[in-house]
């Protein structure tokens, strides 16, 4: 079973455990541009083959015409067959762009599906710059032109699988907040896991804010969690507002020690 | 309540990272067979991984955790619940011999609509020459065809020596080129409910019966079937069957008297579109071949008799080939 959101950008695949994962759909200006990067490798490619066969040339220029002929429109068209289905979707402009054909519904990628959304290119791309294939992106839910339609496939970008690192949360250092062990509970009690979430991810990301949205940002979470909880004074005395966010996400996120 | 964050990940990683590992090795080697305590294990490792995805969805909003679970699952979930055949090394005798052609009988009523279609457009062109002369400027789409066949037909015989010299390359690998665009555009339109492919059908029928019809009332019946013959017995029959592909995807969009929906119809279909398309490609090479070394030479070249004696024995290949060929291991 599965399930696509209606307008959103995220494909959702629900499996039959009833679990649900989801995916980012690429729009149409990043396939614009890995298009632009695969037909620059087929003018190069083609570049390169040409001075080649400009050799053979010497021979026999109609056979070097034809063989120049025939490769450009092989390459043309199987370009992208070839490369999705090595590289599991993906072609050189999807690669630097970080952008994957997928099945729809989550299964593997059938090499059928391969050629039918690369055989249908041609007419995607009438009449000019790809404009039935770009309003078939616009208009679909699932951000498909015509040949990912016909292929059951979608084109998404690849998230980061980032290894989950929580060494620079709180581990080994001392929380105060915690020598309060009621309100610590109540804390884990009345804070919603959004709330948490937001908490953690702020911590995570400390590093990425300038030094005044830093500080502005933790002012606010620390005031938000004083305000649903208030410790005594000498359990937050001298700690900055980002030391109490840490000592707070620490509570909720790392029930024993 | 919010879960143990560091103490799920600890006691969950093993886990996942048997799963990644799993996962590695089949994307490596496709054709991995797994034992039945492998793949219990692999199914194992999915469900539990599946499961911490949900544990974490409800209860924290760790991004990075997610994603990486979610990645996890999407890959094994793909690899498991995959129930189409998977072809462990492709056999082109096999797919010669048997595939194509059983595919082509298989669809045969997508094809029988498609030369109807052509037919039908013969017909109107045929007519249309026939009672407006003058018709011949818009329909003929080359203008060597605009001009009498008889002066061409006295032209054409007067050459003795190899008018294409230094050129049949050339030109074989235009024609096909060609045709097999002409080909993939028909099969591709059959996305439009199949409008776009009726009408490349159609007009291909009329510029057909338009050519033949001007061509027999001028009396030189014999020259148009030794000059279209020896390439449009292979050539003809493969737009035909690329207008049966573009049908077979119509019929999926329409999904007529079927229930089930749009996503499996497609699904069904696209196998044999792309068998059918690739043989298409086959015969429009060997097509060209023969429009560009043989079809373009006349008598005193070549005899007529001769030309059409070798298009005669094509033909009767082509429908044996695709009548007979591989029909015992199909229905074996």
């Amino acid at each position: 079973m599965n399930d696509i959101d209606g307008r959103t950008n995220m494909l959702v695949i629900r499996t039959t455990e009833g679990i649900s994962f989801s995916m980012l759909l690429a729009g149409p200006a990043p396939r614009a541009l890995a298009w632009a990067i695969d037909f620059a490798c087929i003018i190069a490619g083609m570049t390169l083959l040409g001075i080649l066969i400009g050799t053979l040339g010497l021979v026999s220029s109609d056979f070097a015409q034809a063989l120049s002929m025939i490769l450009y429109f092989s390459i043309s068209i199987g370009y992208g067959i070839m490369a999705e289905w090595f590289w599991r979707g993906q072609t050189v402009g999807k690669r630097l762009l970080g952008l994957r054909v997928v099945d729809v519904q989550g299964f593997k990628l059938q090499f059928s599906q391969i050629v039918i959304r690369n055989l249908l290119r041609f007419f995607d791309s009438l009449p000019l710059f790809y404009l039935v294939g770009g309003a078939a992106c616009i208009l679909s839910g699932k951000a498909q032109r015509l040949g990912d339609f016909a292929a059951n496939t979608v084109v998404i970008r690849i998230q980061k699988n980032a290894d989950p690192d929580l060494d620079q949360l709180t581990a080994g250092k001392y929380n105060s907040l915690r020598e309060r062990p009621h309100l610590a509970a109540r804390l884990r009690q009345q804070v919603s896991p959004q709330e948490a979430g937001t908490a953690l991810q702020a911590l995570m990301r400390r590093n990425e804010l300038n030094p005044e949205a830093r500080i502005e940002l933790f002012r606010d979470m620390a005031d938000h969690f004083r305000a649903i909880v208030e410790f005594p004074e000498d359990a937050t005395f001298g700690i900055t507002d980002e030391q109490y966010v840490r000592n707070v996400v620490d509570i909720l996120f790392q029930e024993k020690r | 309540m919010i879960i143990d964050l560091q103490k799920f990940i600890t006691d969950e990683r093993p886990c996942w990272l048997e799963l990644e590992e799993t996962l590695d090795r089949i994307e490596k080697d496709p054709g991995l067979v797994m034992s039945l305590d492998q793949v219990k294990r692999f199914h194992y490792l999915y469900q539990r991984t599946a499961s911490d995805l949900a544990r974490i969805s409800t209860f924290s909003s760790e991004p990075a955790i997610r994603r990486y679970l979610e990645s996890l699952t999407a890959q094994a979930y793909a690899e498991i619940n995959e129930k189409r055949e998977k072809s462990h090394g492709f056999s082109p005798f096999q797919w010669f011999f048997t595939t194509f052609p059983s595919t082509f009988r298989l669809h045969i009523r997508a094809f029988w609509l498609a030369v109807a279609i052509t037919l039908a457009g013969v017909i109107i062109g045929g007519a249309l020459i026939a009672l407006d002369p003058e018709a011949k400027e818009v329909i003929m789409p080359f203008s060597s065809l605009r001009q009498s066949p008889s002066e061409r037909v006295a032209g054409e015989e007067k050459v003795v020596e190899d008018k294409l010299e230094g050129k049949k390359a050339t030109g074989a690998a235009w024609y096909m080129t060609h045709n097999t665009k002409v080909a993939i555009f028909t099969l591709a339109l059959g996305i439009t409910w199949g409008i776009g492919t009726i009408l490349i059908l159609f007009s291909n029928g009329i510029m057909l019966g338009a050519v033949a019809l001007d061509y027999i009332l001028a009396g030189e019946t014999q020259f148009l079937i030794a000059w279209l013959s020896p390439h449009g017995v292979i050539e003809i029959p493969a737009i035909l069957l690329a207008g049966q592909a573009g049908l077979m995807l119509a019929g999926a969009m329409i999904g007529r008297g079927r229930r089930t929906s749009l996503r499996q119809r497609l699904r069904e279909v696209s196998k044999d579109l792309v068998t059918l398309i690739f043989g298409v490609a086959i015969m429009l090479t060997w097509a060209g071949f023969i429009e560009a070394f043989l079809s373009q030479y006349h008598e005193p070249f070549i005899p007529y008799s001769l030309k059409i004696g070798f298009a005669a024995v094509e033909f009767a290949l082509l429908v044996l080939y695709l009548g007979m060929s591989g029909r015992k291991r199909a229905n074996e």
